[in-house]
């Protein structure tokens, strides 16, 4: 059964309201920048802050049932294991809390300590478990109470870069095994593309975007999910082959379209010179050059003009141009690099 | 090498020192060594001490039992004028003992506001027995038990709290399993704290339960009656709580005296 919720909180200075359904199995990326209100988001689904939502599972509703009566499992972004605890103890709190009897509790906790391969921990201190440990642990005792919903709340952002690729698949791994509704909140993009079916877009507390990873990877509607996947993003209005974008600057595309439109193309696909190119069915213009920063294998360009744009080119052209801040140069665009999709 | 410590400061440093440990020293000395055993297990420095110690301990377990959960409501609850109850329970921390001894007379006294229905109605008076010792101290000593575990329970993150609600856990199981396991340390070092003030209890003590030696006459009271009659088993008994004193900040030595180093 779908999970509905429409989720409202309203604090002084900032308000949420958005609604949400997940699928049974599916893994639902809450993703944005900071503050946009991704936790206070899972934190009124956990009936952790008073909210004027709604909340529909199976015919029945959460509306005012606090946290301790939701069928949830929570995984906290610094998971919150009770110190005092064993890691076996910390597992089966949960079926205690419901009322399991301590020796069917503990029977299952040590069935999920097996499954995210931490068995042989069972009788240790959450303190003596590394970063990575400790996030499945967290991640057995969410899902030992078998949840309609799980809550994870930026689940790998306490990791350290190496320890994170690992525990991304193994948790990508459980969350495909797990039947209930998962909601996701993070701000790391790679997580939400490599964990979620569907990823949903917050910005101050109001849902900007929602789809599939390829969607909004392919068609961002707004400068943080641009800037996320790592495009230039134009809002225009087309006329066959003509982009006029808002922001002063034309260009030219090779799919005829009309009306308003986002224009899309990847850093990659500028290039620069010196002088004016001659000669081509490029888009060309000339642009001031205001930042230079290596990125990945090649140098990505911050250049103003109109429009401005990100250029990524190698290090051997960054040589070749002598590229300094102020410097005035032609950026080129292919009119088929470039891609449009309605507003 | 710094330069020499001004004598504006040393001097009186020297003095205020002198000042707090010279008596201290001036007990040892004067200590009746040769008759100390003798007296120590004599019947009524025995009685004394026995009484302190069984009222100390019960004055503490009320403080305990009715403590710790007004400490977690000052503490985790939404309560309306919060600060100012706050305020009212450590009133009886700088409130002179005798005054409170006053105050609980009454209020427990048989004409007390609350103590004549309790001896009309179950025949109960408490003044001026053992019970109305360990009321007069617990009395006394609760407030060093409330601000310790309250601190504790301020300076411990709420959020474990919220993590033992999405397991399911009510508020009576979550305080119970997680918040009073995290806020030990700070209960331990409020129970020894009010143990100790409990144990040293006078005024409120002869106050509202009098001076009865077997029934209320516990060691301060003891001490003061001796100095009268006879000063070698004031002394020792001096020294007992003098020892006491010293093994409970011994005891929280790290808690509470050891600043930062």
């Amino acid at each position: 059964m779908t999970l509905h919720a429409e989720l409202r909180v309203q604090r002084a200075s900032f308000s949420l309201d958005i609604d949400l359904s997940i699928e049974p199995g599916e893994v639902v990326a809450l993703l944005g920048p900071n503050g946009a209100g991704k936790t206070t988001a899972l934190r009124a689904l956990a009936g952790l802050v008073p909210s004027d939502s709604r909340i529909h599972h199976n015919e029945s509703t959460w509306d005012g049932l606090p946290a301790e009566k939701r069928p949830i499992g929570v995984v906290f972004q610094d998971y919150l294991l009770f110190a005092h605890m064993s890691a076996l103890d910390n597992v089966a709190f949960g079926l205690r809390a419901r009322g399991t009897r301590k020796a069917e509790a503990n029977a299952v906790a040590l069935q999920w300590l097996d499954q995210v391969g931490l068995a042989d921990f069972a009788h240790v201190k959450p303190r003596t478990l590394s970063g990575g440990q400790a996030q499945r642990v967290a991640l057995a005792r969410a899902l030992a109470t078998a949840p309609e919903l799980l809550l994870l709340d930026e689940p790998l952002a306490a990791l350290d870069a190496s320890t994170r690729l690992r525990v991304r698949s193994e948790l990508g791994r459980h969350l495909a095994d797990y039947p209930g509704h998962t909601l996701l909140v993070t701000h790391d993009p790679l997580d939400a593309m490599v964990l979620a079916d569907r990823l949903v877009i917050l910005e101050h507390g109001r849902v900007v975007q929602e789809g599939s990873p390829r969607d909004v990877v392919r068609q961002p509607r707004t400068d943080y999910v641009a800037n996320l996947v790592g495009l230039n993003f134009y809002r225009g209005v087309a006329d066959g082959t003509e982009v006029r974008l808002d922001d002063g600057g034309t260009l030219t595309i090779a799919e005829p379209a009309d009306g308003p439109v986002h224009v899309v193309f990847p850093p990659a696909a500028v290039s620069l010179y010196p002088e004016k190119p001659a000669g081509s069915p490029r888009n060309t213009w000339q642009a001031v050059v205001t930042g230079i920063e290596p990125h990945a294998h090649t140098t990505r360009v911050d250049l103003d003009g109109s429009p401005a744009v990100l250029a990524d080119i190698t290090t051997a052209t960054v040589a070749e141009l002598r590229l300094q801040p102020g410097h005035a140069l032609w950026v080129s665009l292919k009119a088929t690099e470039i891609h449009t999709y309605p507003r | 090498m710094r330069s020499r410590l001004p004598v504006v400061l040393v001097l009186p440093a020297v003095v205020g020192l002198a000042f707090l440990l010279v008596p201290l020293a001036g007990l040892l000395i004067k200590a009746p060594w040769a008759t100390l055993p003798a007296q120590l297990f004599s019947q009524e420095v025995g009685q004394a001490l026995q009484l302190s110690l069984i009222c100390a301990s019960l004055a503490t377990i009320v403080c305990l039992v009715l403590g710790v959960p007004l400490a977690w409501l000052l503490a985790r609850s939404d309560l309306p004028g919060r600060g100012v109850l706050r305020a009212l329970v450590t009133v009886p921390l700088v409130l002179p003992p005798v005054v409170g001894g006053v105050a609980l007379l009454l209020v427990l006294g048989r004409r007390g506001v609350v103590g004549q229905y309790l001896d009309q109605w179950f025949g109960i008076s408490l003044p001026f027995t053992t019970a109305g010792v360990v009321l007069a101290e617990a009395f006394v000593a609760m407030p060093f038990l409330v601000i310790s575990v309250e601190g504790a329970l301020r300076a411990a993150d709420p959020r474990f709290e919220e993590a033992a609600a999405t397991l399911g856990a009510s508020r009576w199981l979550t305080f119970r399993r997680v918040t009073l396991p995290s806020v030990m340390p700070g209960v331990v070092a409020g129970t020894v704290l009010c143990w100790a003030r409990a144990l040293g209890e006078f005024g409120a003590t002869i106050t509202f339960a009098g001076n009865f030696p077997g029934k209320t006459t516990t060691m301060p009271l003891a001490v003061y009656l001796a100095l009268e009659t006879d000063p070698d088993a004031a002394i020792v008994l001096s020294i007992v709580l003098l020892l006491v004193s010293v093994a409970v900040l011994a005891g929280l030595r790290d808690k509470w005296i050891s600043g930062p180093s």
